[in-house]
Formats: C-alpha cells, sequence, structure tokens
C-alpha cells in the first residue's frame, strides 16, 4: 500500500503537480485581488457609468462556468487566435498555463469584487460621513477610510474566495496537463488497480492546501475585526 | 439598487459635480467601447463572421443541441440539487447531535468534502462506474454523484449554521413545554432554519448549473459539450459566447428569484434570514454576495 502510493507519487510527478497547482494559485490569486479591487471601487464609484460597467462585469462573469472562462482564454484567445503571453519559443504547456492563471484571475476576480463590497457593508455609515466631513474627496473617503476597513471585513469571504480558486484549478485540466486534476487522470488511465488510492492521493493533498489556509484566514478575520 | 450602500460614500454631487461625473462617464464609456472594439475587431476571424452566428438561427441548431444540451445539465442539476438537499439535512443533523457518535464522523465527512474540488470528485465516480463497465452511465452519474457530495456538505452547513443562527428562546421554549431535543428539532428548529436558508438554497443551485459544465470534462453531453460539439468545425469562439450566454440566462434568472424570494421571506417574517454572506461557503462562493438586492 504504501509503496503503492511511493511508486504513484514518483511515477507521475505528483510532487511537481502539486507545484503548479500551488503556482497557478498563487498568481490567479494575486490577478483576481487586483482585478476585483478595481471592480470593486468601480461599483462604488460616484459615476453611473462606472457603476454600471462594474456592475456588468460581475453579472456575466459571476453567472458563466469557470469552464467557458478557461476555454475562451486557452482555446480561443491563445489555440485559436494564437496569442501567446509568454516569450514566443516558450513550450506550449506553459502558453496554456499562463492563460489558464488569467482565466482563473477574471473569474474570481467578481468574488473578490463581491467580497469587499461586503466588507465595505459593514463599515458604519458614520466613517464615511466623518470622512466627507473633513473634506476628503472620493478616492481619499475610500482609500483612507473606507478601504482599511472594508478589507478586514472581508477577510473571510476573502479566504473563501482563495479556497475556491485553489480548488478550481484543477478545471484547468483540460488546458494544461501539468497540475494536479491532469495528474489523476494520468493516474487513472495508467493505473485503474489503484483507483481508490488515487483519489484519497488528490483528495489529500487538496485537503492539505485548503484547511490550513482556511482555519488561517477564519483566525485573521477574528483577530484583525474592526471592534465597535 | 445599490443607492442604499454606496450614496454614504459621496456627498450628492452639485452642478459642478454632475459635470464632472457625466465626462468622466462619457470617458468611461468611450474607453471600454473603444476597448471592446479593438478587442473585437483582433478576434475579427473569429468573432466578426456571420456564418458563425447564423448558425444560432437555424432551428435544427435548437433542435439537436441547445435543447437537449440544456435538459441534460438541468437534469443532472435537478437530481443532484435534491440528492444534495437529502444528504445536506442528514448531516446537518448528525453534526447538530448531541451524541459525539453522530457529529463527529459528520464533521469529518462535511469538511473532507468541502475540501475536495468537485471535479476530483467527479473523476473519481466517472472512473468507478467506467470500471463497473458500466461506461454508459458514467458521466451522469460521475457528473450527479460529484455535485451532490459537494454540494450536500455545503448545504449541511447551512443547515446547522440556519439552526445555530436561530435566537436560543426557540429551544428553550421548546424544553419549557417539555418536548424532547429531536421534537425540538424537527418541530421548531429545522422549519425556521429552512425557511431562512431557501434563498441560500436557490443561489446554491446556481452553484450546481454552473459546475454542470464540468461535465465536459468527463465527456457528458451537457450544454456546453453539445455546444461546442455544434461548433467542432470552427466558430469555437462563438460558440463559446454563445454557450456564455445561455448559461448566463439560465443563472441569472435563478439569482433573480433566489433575490425576490429573499424579499418575501424578510418582509413576511420578523426574523432575520440567514444565508447569502452570513454563511462561509466555500466552493464557488458565489453565495459570498447578496444576489444584487
Amino acid at each position: 500500500m504504501l509503496n503503492d502510493l511511493l511508486g504513484l507519487v514518483k511515477d507521475f510527478n505528483v510532487l511537481q503537480a502539486l507545484g503548479f497547482t500551488v503556482l497557478l494559485t498563487v498568481v490567479g490569486s494575486i490577478g483576481a485581488f487586483i482585478i476585483g479591487t478595481l471592480i470593486a471601487v468601480l461599483r462604488l464609484s460616484p459615476v453611473t457609468a462606472l457603476r454600471f460597467f462594474g456592475t456588468a462585469y460581475v453579472n456575466l462573469i459571476r453567472n458563466t462556468p469557470l469552464t467557458i472562462v478557461a476555454f475562451f482564454c486557452v482555446s480561443g484567445l491563445f489555440l485559436a487566435m494564437n496569442w501567446t503571453l509568454l516569450p514566443q519559443g516558450t513550450d506550449i504547456k506553459y502558453q496554456g498555463l499562463a492563460w489558464g492563471c488569467v482565466a482563473l484571475a477574471v473569474y474570481h476576480a467578481t468574488f473578490v469584487a463581491e467580497a469587499i463590497r461586503s466588507g465595505v457593508n459593514t463599515v458604519p455609515l458614520g466613517q464615511a460621513e466623518a470622512a466627507r466631513a473633513i473634506g476628503l474627496p472620493f478616492l481619499g473617503t475610500i482609500r483612507e477610510v473606507i478601504l482599511p476597513q472594508a478589507m478586514r471585513g472581508a477577510i473571510a469571504p476573502l479566504g473563501n474566495t482563495l479556497i475556491a480558486l485553489t480548488k478550481n484549478t484543477t478545471v484547468l485540466s483540460t488546458v494544461s496537463s501539468l497540475e494536479l486534476s491532469a495528474a489523476m487522470k494520468n493516474m487513472i488511465e495508467d493505473r485503474p488497480d489503484l483507483l481508490a488510492l488515487v483519489f484519497l492521493l488528490i483528495a489529500l493533498l487538496f485537503v492539505i492546501l485548503t484547511l490550513p489556509v482556511g482555519s488561517f484566514f477564519t483566525h485573521l478575520s477574528k483577530k484583525l475585526v474592526v471592534s465597535r | 439598487m445599490m443607492s442604499d450602500t454606496t450614496s454614504v460614500i459621496f456627498d450628492a454631487p452639485g452642478p459642478r459635480g454632475r459635470l464632472v461625473g457625466r465626462v468622466v462617464g462619457a470617458l468611461g464609456l468611450v474607453v471600454v467601447i473603444g476597448l471592446g472594439a479593438m478587442f473585437v475587431w483582433a478576434l475579427r476571424d473569429q468573432v466578426l463572421n456571420w456564418d458563425f452566428w447564423a448558425r444560432i438561427l437555424e432551428p435544427t441548431t435548437w433542435v439537436d443541441y441547445v435543447i437537449p444540451g440544456a435538459l441534460n445539465t438541468l437534469k443532472a442539476a435537478l437530481l443532484a440539487v435534491v440528492f444534495a438537499g437529502v444528504f445536506g439535512l442528514i448531516f446537518g443533523v448528525m453534526r447538530l447531535s448531541h451524541l459525539k457518535v453522530f457529529s463527529i464522523p459528520a464533521g469529518i465527512i462535511v469538511e473532507f468534502f468541502r475540501a475536495v474540488p468537485v471535479l476530483i470528485l467527479m473523476l473519481f465516480f466517472n472512473a468507478i462506474f467506467v470500471a463497473a463497465s458500466l461506461g454508459d452511465i458514467a458521466p451522469f452519474w460521475g457528473v450527479v454523484l460529484g455535485l451532490t457530495l459537494y454540494n450536500g456538505s455545503v448545504i449541511a452547513e447551512l443547515v446547522r449554521s440556519g439552526v445555530h443562527s436561530l435566537p436560543k428562546g426557540q429551544s428553550e421554549g421548546g424544553q419549557a413545554v417539555g418536548l424532547t431535543r429531536s421534537q425540538i428539532l424537527t418541530a421548531i428548529l429545522l422549519p425556521q432554519a429552512i425557511t431562512a436558508m431557501l434563498p441560500s438554497l436557490l443561489s446554491q443551485f446556481v452553484v450546481v448549473i454552473k459546475d454542470t459544465a464540468l461535465g465536459y470534462i468527463i465527456n457528458y453531453p451537457d450544454l456546453l459539450r453539445m455546444i461546442q460539439t455544434l461548433y467542432s468545425s470552427g466558430g469555437t469562439m462563438v460558440g463559446l459566447i454563445f454557450a456564455a450566454a445561455c448559461y448566463i440566462v439560465i443563472n441569472y434568472t435563478m439569482t433573480l428569484f433566489a433575490s425576490w424570494v429573499e424579499r418575501r421571506l424578510r418582509s413576511r417574517r420578523a426574523g432575520k434570514s440567514v444565508g447569502t454572506g452570513m454563511v462561509p461557503v466555500a466552493g464557488t462562493a458565489n453565495t459570498n454576495g447578496r444576489p444584487d438586492a
């Protein structure tokens, strides 16, 4: 049993696949955080057109399956249009992976934006009123008063989004052959006799990836909560 | 619709502010339209080809591809939601039990299935059915079982947090009139908790519909795969845009329905409804934001 497990890990480059899953998670979440914050600010802005754009982005992307977003980026923009993100000559696998990160960022940005907006809802009215009373303009109010508090209130949903993103990297198995679910597919194909072991191995790796993140964010949200 | 949350951050703009707002708005619109046009132009081979779009208007497209695909998607989603509801109710109640023999295993199972990606579950069940030489039904049951276990665990958490969010007086009242623990749970707590959960359950249904698109990966002939098949000879991107539009219509309708239900519940009862936003839901995190109420 243990030998089978070690054999699987060695034969199918499971550790490398784990590394790529982590890489996708890190790059995707940084991108999602940047786009999501921008969209959240757009949705709060006093300009109707910008608010409309933010709302449209969230409603359109959020209701589209990630599978479609990933296909659009990888089989559309990359394979059909031959747009590349990494320098020419890079292995096609890595090019696909880079577009996969874009898909993850674009898709999860909507959830980041919603998380931040729910964080903004935790900031009491008086804070914004006080900021306006001392003459801060809109961007000043947002940057100095609202967002710092909203981010603290948004930590728990942001953590959930990060966990979701980690798990959703598996969707990219169709477009890149490098991360954990692709490794699982290969293992199922080559070693159908070890199906249960393969499942437990991959499932356990995801439990190990997501559980600490979950408890860390819960801890953080309790520690950084704005006491009112 | 969002004025209640946003209007406090800025003053009602005066004449100059309105002018600035209009200018920024117009500029923003120009930039967005410009970028969009550049994007479409860059994709002109794929997107600006009337032949690809004309295919949507043909009746056979709908009869042979879109409607069967959508039915497959909805069939898997509905079955998964029903199973997930049963699973969630059983495991949610088990987790609430004061008997550790029930609550601890239920807790482990629920946490496990929430931490494992749905696709991994689908691949596993698909492979099990293939190994049992039931290849024909493997993709369907792979999708249904994968979705059931994950969403069932999410619903189990909803049940638990729904019961915990009820005022303490509810169960104390039950004790005062001499009900047993299980009577309190079934007659007092669960009915209220489930009503309060309804909006979150509906938005979970949206998550399920979206996640059926993962069935594409294990060859389930869902809406996405049917539309991909339709566009297999070219026009990939038009097909994807069309598929996305179908999902958006279905899901946005469900989201609107969920927020309608939530508004109704809120106006009908004095108690607050738990759900979207208050319950930590791992996964697609769709329930984080209140569906634009």
